[in-house]
């Protein structure tokens, strides 16, 4: 898994196929309540998608991280399975990721955390500046990069991120770390539409029916029981 | 170079529900009227359309209906020593931008103030005596009365098609409704919205206790309407996206679902998108606007409007920075306590809970934010604050809808937030899971209030918005009293497991709270203690008429629209009734 010789793009893709064989072995053994009708179709074979803006050593970084932070188990398939990883790409690639509607003036001060963010980077350059001070922090901590530790260092690595005690040089790893679960999430649970959610599997998971065209007439029939449907995304009503 | 414009009879800055009320009123007397607006417009049919609307990132994420903070923003610090810096990315409240204002992504609650919190000032010396106001809670009574109100309140109420049960009825109290409410001269336009599950549960236990509850009012249709306007709004549809979201039905009410189809067909009215408003040109020996300065932010080019009526319907941060820009009114000095211009900010001090039933199926996910069941027995002088160390209070709120997969799952405290444990809670609890909100009011204190910030700038050059604020420890007495009694009706819902939420001590711009902001254009009886009138029109500008949250003395424990358009539409009455005729100040000082 970790071998330093294997090219980081060819040992993503290689790793990605082996996740979603895994999910998809468990998903049959879902309780019957999740199974909606399409439940059972098999997720979408994760594609090598294009990048739009991380490099291929950012990209493992993310990779890794959401597979961490969402792991195939027995309700989903891993983030970058369900497409997290081709989310955060996308959006740090937007202008929303190039600091659109974001007050960029200086001067610049710390602050105190009650004055919110501060700094002069944009989202993107915030994530991506982010993952070159993990990396650093990990190489100087395990000895590699952080997509090359093994799943038990990730977790440990990931968890000091989160407490602030990663000590990241000029870099706040609590904050780096918020950023990207908060990333991680959207592109989990966002509609498909931007690249994550694939093939809609944490709504699934949920049970939660994406878009209705109305509840209106459905609200007083389950008003003690559960309303499950298959989930209908943006896509589906296009 | 700057171009001067034709003569206008009124124009407005900004088109939200005060723009878009003052425009349709004045319009309709006959006047020629421009709103200068600093977005897009957004029109019904276009813009807010299926499938795209029911999209919680780009809406509830990113944010696309809210202030475009790379054109303008404000400061913010806690405590007056402190350096105030720029809020970068609005959070712990979420002003909108474009036509409609924020009255295109609201929740719809629709909320009258009580009788009583209109003269909270003298009510309080009343009941409790001349000494029992401290020292530097700075409330005012209102220069008006709910009787007053009333009539406008019930325009506004038929212009949105408000949804709810009337507790008081020209005095007679009805039961199931509000009792607490002043009497109203109407029904509500529509039934109750449907509650959720959860605020039903809310509703019973309240119930048991002895409490009065009822449902949530709120501007959302829960049955096809026509309103006073002869505009036609369709019925909810319960989809749950609906906060930070604009309605594709018309049944939540938006100005531009229910004033401006009719105000666009006026060929007396023009709307100016793109167009930022710099300054108020003030005469002050003629003690008026005579024009207006603003930007076209497609091309860059500057324009002076002249206008005979000078509408400022922005935001409360917009309105107070041009006056503040302009010189109008003496500008609030903290250290001295003199001024008024910036006195008086006061921020909705919310706080809730959560609740978990493992036993209940709740559908967390249809409905709206505001879809529950309330009790309003412990807001403003509805209930005795002897003994209890504080003012105010607020209405107490059980919902649970709109939980929307990225923002709405609700786990127990303690739950990892990410690996595969988080995702087993995640799963278990999001069928199960309700929250709670209390609605508390804010009597201002002399220590927040707004200025210019010496340091950062807006796209344009103008000094920002500099807010100086912290919640006052009568409003932490508050909500904790609050927060005891809805622990009371939570306990009597019999959860697997709950959790109550106190405000932290210190205020932080960062997550989302409310999007109540109010004061720092005070209306008074008088110049020395407030920046307007009785009829919002300035002391110190008689053609220039103040609208929205910034007139208000304090905050009260509802949410603010309801008053807001109400206050429109008695401005509007006055001016076209009065000062229309007899150009001057409507009160004399």
């Amino acid at each position: 898994m970790t071998d330093e010789t294997i090219p980081r793009r060819k040992f993503l893709v290689g790793a990605g196929l082996a996740g979603t064989a895994v999910a998809t072995g468990l998903t049959q053994t879902a309780p019957a309540e999740a199974q909606a009708p399409a439940a059972a179709t098999p997720p979408a074979a994760p594609q090598a998608e294009p990048l739009l803006l991380l490099n291929e050593t950012e990209h493992a970084f993310v990779v890794a991280a959401v597979d961490t932070m969402i792991p195939a188990d027995e309700l989903s398939p891993s983030g970058s399975d369900c497409g997290c990883a081709t989310y955060i790409d996308r959006q740090l690639a937007s202008a929303w990721g190039g600091g659109a509607k974001m007050y960029r003036s200086g001067p610049y001060f710390k602050g105190k955390p009650e004055q919110g963010y501060q700094l002069p980077l944009t989202p993107a350059e915030f994530i991506t500046t982010g993952i070159a001070a993990a990396n650093a922090w990990s190489r100087k901590t395990y000895g590699r990069d952080f997509d090359r530790l093994e799943p038990d260092k990730r977790i440990e690595a990931l968890t000091a991120m989160q407490e602030g005690k990663a000590a990241f040089e000029n870099f706040n790893s609590r904050a780096f770390f918020a950023r990207l679960l908060t990333l991680t999430m959207e592109g989990f649970f966002g509609d498909p539409i931007y690249g994550g959610n694939r093939n809609k599997a944490s709504w699934r998971m949920l049970g939660f029916p994406g878009l209705p065209a109305t509840y209106a007439n459905l609200i007083d029939e389950y008003r003690h029981k559960r309303y499950v449907a298959e989930p209908q995304s943006i896509a589906d009503f296009s | 170079m700057v171009t001067r414009l034709k003569d206008v009879d009124a124009v407005t800055i900004g088109l939200g529900w005060t723009g878009a009320i003052m425009a349709r009123e004045l319009t309709k007397a006959g006047l020629n009227v421009v709103s200068l607006e600093k977005g897009q417009d957004r029109i019904p049919g276009e813009d807010f359309i299926l499938p795209q609307v029911r999209d919680e990132v780009r809406y509830a994420q990113r944010l696309e209906l809210m202030w475009d903070n790379s054109i303008d923003t404000l400061t913010f610090r806690n405590f007056a020593n402190e350096q105030a810096l720029p809020i970068r990315r609005i959070g712990a409240f979420l002003p909108g931008e474009g036509v409609g204002g924020s009255g295109v992504h609201w929740g719809g609650l629709h909320w009258r103030f009580l009788p009583s919190d209109f003269r909270i000032r003298s009510a309080l010396t009343e009941r409790y005596g001349a000494n029992a106001i401290p020292d530097g809670m700075t409330i005012q009574d209102w220069p008006v009365s709910y009787d007053e109100m009333e009539p406008f309140y019930d325009r506004f109420d038929k212009i949105c098609g408000v949804s709810g049960k009337a507790g008081n009825l020209r005095g007679n109290k009805v039961d199931g409704g509000n009792v607490f409410e002043g009497p109203r001269s109407d029904h509500y336009p529509n039934a109750p919205i449907k509650s959720s599950n959860a605020g039903l549960m809310f509703g019973e236990a309240a119930k048991s206790l002895g409490y009065h509850p009822f449902p949530a009012p709120i501007a959302i249709a829960s049955a096809p309407y026509t309103n006073a306007d002869g505009v036609a709004l369709g019925a909810c549809e319960y989809c749950g996206y609906c906060n930070r979201i604009a309605c594709e039905t018309n049944a939540k009410a938006s100005p531009n679902s229910t004033i401006l189809p009719a105000l666009r067909l006026d060929p007396k009215f023009e709307i100016r998108t793109r167009c930022f408003v710099t300054k108020l040109n003030y005469d002050k020996d003629s003690k008026k606007v005579v024009s207006v300065s603003y930007t076209d932010m497609r091309t860059g080019e500057e324009y002076e409007q002249p206008a005979g009526i000078v509408l400022l319907t922005s935001y409360v941060f917009g309105n107070v920075q041009h006056m503040l820009l302009a010189g109008i009114g003496e500008p609030y000095d903290h250290a001295t306590g003199k001024g008024v211009v910036g006195k008086n900010y006061a921020y909705q001090f919310e706080a809730g809970a959560n609740a978990f039933f493992e036993d209940k199926e709740l559908n967390p996910y249809w409905g709206s934010a505001g879809m529950g069941t309330v009790i309003d027995d412990f807001n403003g002088e509805t209930f005795d604050h002897g003994g209890l160390g504080f003012f105010g209070g607020g209405y107490i709120m059980g919902n649970t809808a709109s939980a929307p997969p990225i923002a709405g799952r609700t786990v127990p405290h303690g739950t990892p937030e990410w690996g595969s444990e988080w995702k087993r809670a995640t799963v278990k609890w999001y069928y199960h899971a309700a929250r709670f909100n209390t609605q508390g009011s804010v009597y201002a204190s002399r220590d927040n209030y707004m200025d210019l910030d010496p340091t950062y700038k807006d796209a344009l050059g103008r000094p920002l918005i500099r807010l100086t604020y912290n919640p006052p420890d009568n409003e932490f007495k508050m909500s904790a009293y609050l927060l005891q009694k809805l622990e009371g009706v939570i306990k009597a819902m019999n959860p697997t497991h709950y959790e109550m939420h106190p405000r932290p001590k210190t205020f932080t711009v960062v997550p989302y709270q409310s999007t109540h902001n109010t004061g720092g254009t005070m209306m008074g009886a008088d110049p020395k203690s407030s920046v307007v009138n009785r009829y919002l029109q300035a002391w110190d500008a008689h053609n220039l008429f103040i609208q929205g949250a910034s007139v208000f003395p304090q905050q009260h424990g509802y949410n603010p629209t309801g008053t807001v358009g109400a206050l429109a539409y008695w401005s509007a009455r006055a001016i076209t009734t009065s000062y229309l005729k007899n150009p001057g100040p409507l009160v004399h000082a």
